[in-house]
């Protein structure tokens, strides 16, 4: 079933500067129980896209009037560019849409104990009283592998370790049974080892409750753990969308090409690095054509920096926005 | 090579006092505890370890940066010595030139009210290491170019930069008195990986060029195996293990590397996931736990790693290990 369609999502935003284009015309869907990675360099749009979900982006932000996004609910669609008042908007922030932050620390209020803070969300997005917001919270901090998580309840976010903070984080977001859950760089601040502890968790939670996550990385060896689907951002635009097998073993793009080149093989230790050549270009000065083509080397003068290439069907879900990809009908394998 | 290290710490400890209770025992963050490590000139010297694991604390302790606790760190360089724990105020200032310090987070190292240029040169200025404004521009220009900067962005303050050309910046900044020894603390952690192998590749490339020793500080042991010669891992402030990179890799010995290189998200979706897996998190410094700081994290642990500290012994050429069981295990 499809949970989430997102049709020509375009977003700026209005800076002294003038208006820099965050989104350059996205869509894709998401199903239930499928994790989509969306993956990038920063400044390529990732958080702005998984917020304007929410409509958490700052007031200067400007949707064109062509976009959609429409989240399927067992009580019919929502109509999420059309939400204003914030109790319209609850549906999507926190109801049927949770998000986990990359920064636990920065996302957890200070001055107010973690039970506090979970139960609050609780009691505003179901009709539950609050001893049984209390002990559900506190049932959800063990789910979570949180010990002692009655005592833990009562703790302030300093309190805890960062992985743990993370735990509590995923804990909140999943407590009011999100449909869709919205992980931005969940995994990015903490150690390797409790990334991958988190991951694990993420994975299992994602087996019994079935939701759709939309999970943003830069770190493609996370995608390959997490996701299902992967749709990769540049500057704004989606560039290429495939299963994981498909983007990770046989990607078509020069810059997710470019992107599984330039990580450290562990296997083969004297191989150079090969990185991606020059500079992200500044938003304000969006290249003309593919916006990849100042850094692409594969580059077609005259064509790439003067049109928009077209969306390539690869087959099998695999989608393409490249010149210098040929045709399926001509590389029929 | 020669076989003089350039850097050398012996028993080398950091303790930072907590306030404890009123009449009660004096507490110590024990960040370092008792580290010997010596680093060959012209080498890249890795040090990997979760946070928590006195990885700064260690390389700031070899800038002398943060007061030495116990221990000595000795620098030699074709007969310039110094002994980091009884520098003179003079010494230290020489001491600075040659020694530079590389930040993780380019966005927040680098002031927003200067210009590349003053950044660049501010050094040279403190260390009045120029004498009229023509040879600071001068070398200023110089180390930009190395460091793959075009004049024109000289003129321009850091916001328009982006992240890889920031850290570009930072290199420029700490290579500019000439340095023999840097410490580059997580200098690739904030970067996006195809701005990593830009980075790495200049420090490189910096390296052979200007015969440079690194001690490259990182979480990720993927980035250190690609840059580094030889590797230490640290835990709770200690060393556990050393050895080349290749040997590392090829024969790990301590299970908290086994543990560090299986949690690196394998790049195949169908990779069985055959990981030592490590359960909980680093323990608090202040009270570290007994015997072997790792057993209470380790899959392996026996009542003899609760009890007894690990002895540090070479298990193969160079290649040392703390671990009771390193003959047995076979990671």
């Amino acid at each position: 079933m499809t949970l989430l369609k997102v049709e020509n999502l375009t977003l700026g935003f209005d800076t002294d500067e003038g208006r820099i284009i965050a989104i350059d015309d996205i869509s894709f869907e998401l199903e239930s129980g499928e994790v989509m990675g969306l993956v990038g360099e920063s400044g390529s749009g990732k958080s702005v896209t998984a917020k304007s979900l929410m409509k958490l982006n700052p007031d200067n932000a400007v949707y064109d009037p062509s976009t959609r996004i429409t989240l399927t609910l067992d009580d019919g669609d929502v109509d999420v560019m059309s939400l204003r008042t914030a109790r319209e908007m609850q549906v999507v922030r926190g109801g049927a849409v949770s998000m986990i932050f990359q920064e636990p620390m920065a996302s957890f209020a200070p001055a107010i104990s973690i039970g506090d803070q979970m139960t609050e969300q609780l009691l505003l997005h179901s009709s539950m009283s609050k001893r049984e917001a209390t002990e559900l919270s506190i049932e959800m901090l063990n789910h979570v592998g949180i010990s002692d998580a009655p005592s833990r309840f009562n703790q302030y976010a300093f309190e805890l370790s960062g992985g743990m903070r993370q735990r509590a984080m995923i804990a909140m977001a999943l407590s009011t049974k999100p449909k869709l859950l919205i992980a931005d760089e969940p995994t990015t601040a903490l150690d390797v080892t409790i990334q991958a502890q988190v991951i694990d968790l993420m994975k299992d939670l994602v087996a019994e409750y079935g939701m759709g996550i939309i999970f943003i990385t830069h770190d493609l060896g996370v995608i390959a753990q997490t996701a299902d689907r992967v749709a990769v951002m540049y500057l704004g635009k989606i560039v290429e969308t495939g299963t994981v097998r498909q983007i990770i073993r046989s990607p078509k793009h020069p810059y997710t090409k470019g992107l599984l080149n330039a990580l450290p093989d562990l296997n083969d230790l004297g191989a150079p690095l090969t990185p991606v050549a020059g500079d992200i270009p500044s938003p304000l000065e969006r290249p003309p054509g593919c916006v990849f083509n100042t850094r692409c080397p594969e580059v077609i003068e005259g064509r790439c920096d003067a049109a928009l290439p077209e969306v390539t069907d690869l087959g099998a879900g695999h989608h393409v926005s490249c010149f210098a990809v040929p045709q399926p009908v001509e590389t029929s394998v | 090579m020669t076989d003089t290290p350039l850097i050398s710490a012996s028993n080398l400890s950091v303790h930072f006092p907590i306030a404890g209770g009123l009449f009660g025992p004096k507490k110590f963050v024990r960040a370092v505890d008792d580290v010997s490590i010596d680093i060959a000139p012209g080498t890249f010297f890795g040090l990997v370890g979760e946070s928590g694991s006195g990885k700064t604390t260690l390389g700031r302790a070899l800038l002398k940066a943060v007061p030495i606790t116990g221990g000595h760190v000795k620098y030699s360089d074709n007969g310039v010595n110094y002994n980091l724990g009884e520098l003179s105020a003079a010494d230290l200032k020489e001491y600075r030139k040659r020694a530079q310090l590389i930040f993780q987070d380019p966005y927040a190292a680098l002031s927003p009210r200067m210009t590349v240029r003053d950044i660049i040169a501010e050094p040279l200025e403190v260390m009045k290491l120029t004498s009229s404004r023509e040879e600071t521009d001068n070398r200023v220009r110089e180390i930009a170019a190395k460091c793959r900067l075009n004049l024109e962005h000289l003129r321009r303050f850091p916001h328009a930069f982006s992240g890889g050309q920031r850290q570009r910046i930072s290199i420029a900044r700490a290579l500019v008195s000439n340095p023999r020894f840097l410490v580059a603390d997580e200098c690739v952690a904030a970067l996006d990986v195809s701005i990593q192998a830009d980075i790495l590749n200049l420090l490189n490339s910096l390296q052979t060029e200007l015969g440079l020793t690194f001690l490259f500080i990182s979480h990720d042991l993927s980035v250190v195996a690609h840059t580094c010669d030889h590797v230490a891992v640290m835990y709770l402030g200690q060393i556990v293990e050393i050895a080349p990179t290749k040997k590392l890799f090829s024969k790990t010995l301590h299970p908290y590397t086994k543990a560090l290189l299986s949690a690196i998200p394998d790049l195949d979706p169908d990779a069985e996931k055959t990981a030592t897996k490590l359960e909980g998190e680093i323990p608090s410094p202040i009270n570290p736990p007994s015997g072997c700081k790792f057993h209470t994290r380790c899959p392996f642990a026996q009542d003899r790693c609760t009890a007894e500290v690990p002895e540090w012994r070479e298990f193969d050429d160079e290649h040392f290990v703390a671990c009771h069981f390193a003959d047995e295990l076979n990671l």
